[in-house]
């Protein structure tokens, strides 16, 4: 194993592993960089945006940037909020979401990003409000597009964990959607036992599971309890490290 | 966007259907300036049946609570009773049907009481020939501030019991198909048993002030919109009144039975909606009697003209001086509202009391399925009369149909009957809309507390737009004011 280095968040030292990326560093110490594509678990993708930091005077996603030794990283200031809240703004603007109707509310990393980033009034921009038809064609699983984000979860949690391709990008710019790779997801080999459809891949109430919706009840919910990246940040110095999928896999699942 | 925060409760950004809509009376005259007909327009948006078709049951009893900001509750629960007989869930666990009665007795007496002091009080106190700029709450705080305080403080007490069953004072998701997802905690019962006297006594100070209100105005009530009509509403299977479940009776304006314990699953067979080419909101009636002589009110009034005893000891005594007054006839007295109104908040609240006193509440089965149907109806006794909502789901667990007839549009026929009695005796050959008329015709309507949000399906304060036309259907002249909801109500 290499040495360990040092990099500097928001003036404060932390360690990181060599080949560690910025995001990663920084949970293993307790700070939070605020993420809505990447998950413990699965692959980062670098799409969402969330998690821009600068490094060394450069933004660049964290979930994605390899830690290099000394790195000067600001997380927390003023100016990257502000980046943070526009393109979570974006993303409410982009879909139809009505929260307080909406199963995920609760446990809606989304919603609970608004939060931590005190976002709660609208912007001057109008609202795309799409109507997308819900995909419930499956018996044990739903599919509310409207409430989709495209941070890809779904994909590379079918696709790395599940070895299936349940889900897929279909479209481009404006018009990209998460597809299913049949028909509607009935016509797939998608189960509710896959991993793709746990509650810890979808961050927001796109992938429903089927019935149980509103289940818990307020005040019981994930995020009612604390808020988003508290989890992170009251980590013990001695925790067990981040998984992140045996890189030993292929990119499909297969050794 | 918007985005419901759970602990500082901000926001409500977007409502689900911003429609603009105003109540509005035409005053018709003959040619002698005689009123023959007023009509109550309610421009009715039935946008929300069609937002609804294609969502999954399961959203439903938390979606339909956006229809009404004043009783979204009832609207949660109708809907949850509903989606129970589509999954198949004929009879819920006890934890369940209690946390639900609980929850539903918070709301009544919350609607109730925030109607009768924050909204009708000012009518009773100061009369309505009073100026708007008297004629309020703000008045009331200041002239009757310890009934200004109950009125408050009990309103704030039905909130906490909807908090504790639904999750949040407001739109919360307690009743899910088939059950409950939450209990009643030790703290919560015990916070809620630490105020339940202070209540209990307040509600029967309430019902005394609007007895004496009726007692010492016998004239004025018996003259305001005190005209005979058909009652319609839930009744216990022993006759008792039951807010949350049971059959349909209905009676006439005699008090004769027209129809008892009738399932109301099958409502269909009983009841018909008729379509008048001047209002979009229709006018239902009891088929047996046809549609001239078949409409019928619901609500307070019509609740305890219907049942036969109230099942809780004190509302039970108030009960029988209220029937004793009209000789246990049908009370036909628009104005009678308020005092059944204070009867049922004082009903609610031993209600309430019995309740916090069972254990099934700390119970821990909340839900239970069965075989499932494609269709279901819940009809639940809401504050302003029977809610029913009637759905179709398919195998997919989409909402493929949807119809819901609220209290508001069961009272059509009462409401414009109101306001032509109204009219008549106000407009007086006078070929304007006098203010008088004005604070009249919103008195009318206000006594029957129509949920015009509710019934039109929209959100918001509406104005109220009354309009006077001669015989040759000329405006002759036209006058405003805003019907005001405070939905957020007062902050203690
Ligand atoms: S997915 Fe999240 S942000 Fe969107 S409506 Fe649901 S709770 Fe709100
Ligand atoms: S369905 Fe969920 S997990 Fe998949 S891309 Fe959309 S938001 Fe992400
Ligand atoms: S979390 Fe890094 S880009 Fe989405």
């Amino acid at each position: 194993m290499n040495k360990t280095m040092r990099i500097t968040v928001d003036g404060r030292k932390i360690r990181a592993s060599p080949g560690q990326t910025i995001m990663d560093a920084c949970d293993d110490a307790g700070v939070y960089v605020p993420r809505l594509c990447d998950v413990e678990g699965l692959v980062p993708q670098g799409s969402c945006r969330v998690c821009t930091v600068k490094a060394d005077g450069h933004t660049v996603a964290a979930c994605t940037e390899p830690a290099e030794p000394g790195m000067k990283v600001e997380n927390d200031t003023l100016e990257i909020k502000n980046y943070r809240r526009d393109l979570v703004r974006m993303l409410f603007h982009e879909g139809n979401h009505l929260c307080p109707i909406c199963e995920a509310s609760g446990r809606c990393e989304l919603q609970a990003m608004a939060y931590r980033l005190r976002i709660s009034q609208a912007t001057k921009y109008p609202y795309l409000q799409p109507v997308r038809p819900v995909d419930a064609s499956h018996p044990d699983i739903a599919l509310d597009n409207n409430r989709c984000i495209l941070c890809g979860r779904c994909i590379r949690a079918s696709r790395d964990v599940d070895g299936k391709h349940v889900f897929e990008y279909v479209g481009r710019g404006i018009h990209k959607r998460i597809g299913v790779n049949a028909e509607n997801l009935a016509a797939t080999n998608a189960s509710i036992d896959d991993y793709a459809m746990s509650l810890e891949v979808c961050p927001v109430g796109c992938i429903i599971r089927k019935r149980e919706g509103f289940f818990a009840p307020i005040g019981a919910r994930q995020f009612d309890r604390e808020p988003i990246g508290m989890d992170v940040e009251t980590r013990q110095e001695h925790h067990v490290p981040k998984r992140r999928p045996d890189p030993a896999f292929g990119n499909d699942g297969t050794k | 966007m918007s985005v419901e925060n759970p602990k500082t409760r901000i926001v409500e950004i977007e409502p689900l259907t911003r429609v603009e809509g105003h109540g509005k009376v035409t005053v018709h005259l003959d040619h002698d300036h005689n009123v023959v007909e007023a009509r109550l327009h309610i421009v009715e948006f039935r946008g929300f049946e069609r937002f609804i078709r294609g969502r999954l049951l399961w959203e439903v009893p938390v979606i339909v609570q956006r229809l009404c900001g004043i009783c979204p509750v009832s609207h949660h629960l109708a809907a949850a009773k509903a989606m129970d007989a589509i999954v198949g869930a004929d009879v819920l666990p006890p934890t369940a049907e209690k946390m639900r009665r609980l929850m539903h007795y918070g709301q009544i007496m919350q609607s109730h009481v925030l109607h009768f002091f924050h909204l009708s009080s000012p009518d009773l106190l100061f009369g309505f020939g009073a100026p708007v700029k008297k004629r309020n709450v703000f008045s009331v705080i200041k002239e009757f501030p310890e009934l200004a305080r109950q009125g408050v403080m009990l309103r704030k007490y039905g909130q906490e019991v909807i908090e504790y069953t639904a999750g949040k004072k407001i739109h919360g998701t307690g009743a899910i198909p088939g059950g409950i997802n939450k209990n009643l905690s030790i703290r919560e019962r015990d916070a809620l048993l630490g105020n339940i006297e202070r209540m209990i006594r307040w509600a029967g100070g309430a019902v005394g002030v609007a007895k004496d209100y009726t007692l010492s105005h016998l004239p004025q009530v018996e003259q305001f919109a005190n005209f005979k009509s058909n009652h319609l509403s839930l009744v216990r299977d022993d006759g008792a009144l039951d807010l949350y479940h049971g059959n349909l009776r209905a009676i006439d304006a005699s008090g004769n039975i027209i129809f008892d314990q009738v399932d109301y699953t099958r409502f269909n067979d009983y009841l018909m909606e008729e379509v008048r080419p001047w209002s979009y909101m229709k006018f239902p009636f009891i088929k047996s009697r046809g549609n001239l002589d078949g409409w019928y009110r619901v609500g307070p009034l019509s609740r305890l003209n219907n049942v036969s005893y109230i099942d809780t000891p004190l509302a039970e005594k108030e009960y029988r001086t209220f029937r004793e007054f009209s000789r246990r006839k049908p009370n036909h007295m628009t104005l009678a509202y308020h005092w059944a109104r204070m009867i049922e908040v004082l009903h609610c609240v031993e209600k309430i009391h019995e309740l916090l006193l069972d254990t099934d509440l700390q119970g821990t089965d909340l839900r239970v399925t069965g075989a499932r149907r494609e269709e279901g109806i819940g009809v639940i006794e809401a504050p302003r009369g029977s809610l029913f909502h009637h759905y179709k789901v398919d195998e997919h667990d989409q909402v493929t149909y949807c119809n819901l007839i609220v209290s508001t549009t069961h009272n059509n026929s009462g409401l414009n009957r109101a306001v032509t009695d109204v009219a008549r005796k106000y407009v007086g050959g006078k070929k304007r809309i006098t203010e008088g008329l004005l604070n009249h015709v919103e008195v009318a309507v206000r006594a029957y507390d129509p949920c015009l949000s509710c019934a039109t399906h929209a959100l918001g304060q509406m104005p109220l737009v009354v309009e006077l036309f001669d015989a040759q259907g000329h405006l002759l002249h036209t006058n405003s004011q805003y019907v005001d909801r405070p939905a957020a109500g007062l902050k203690p």
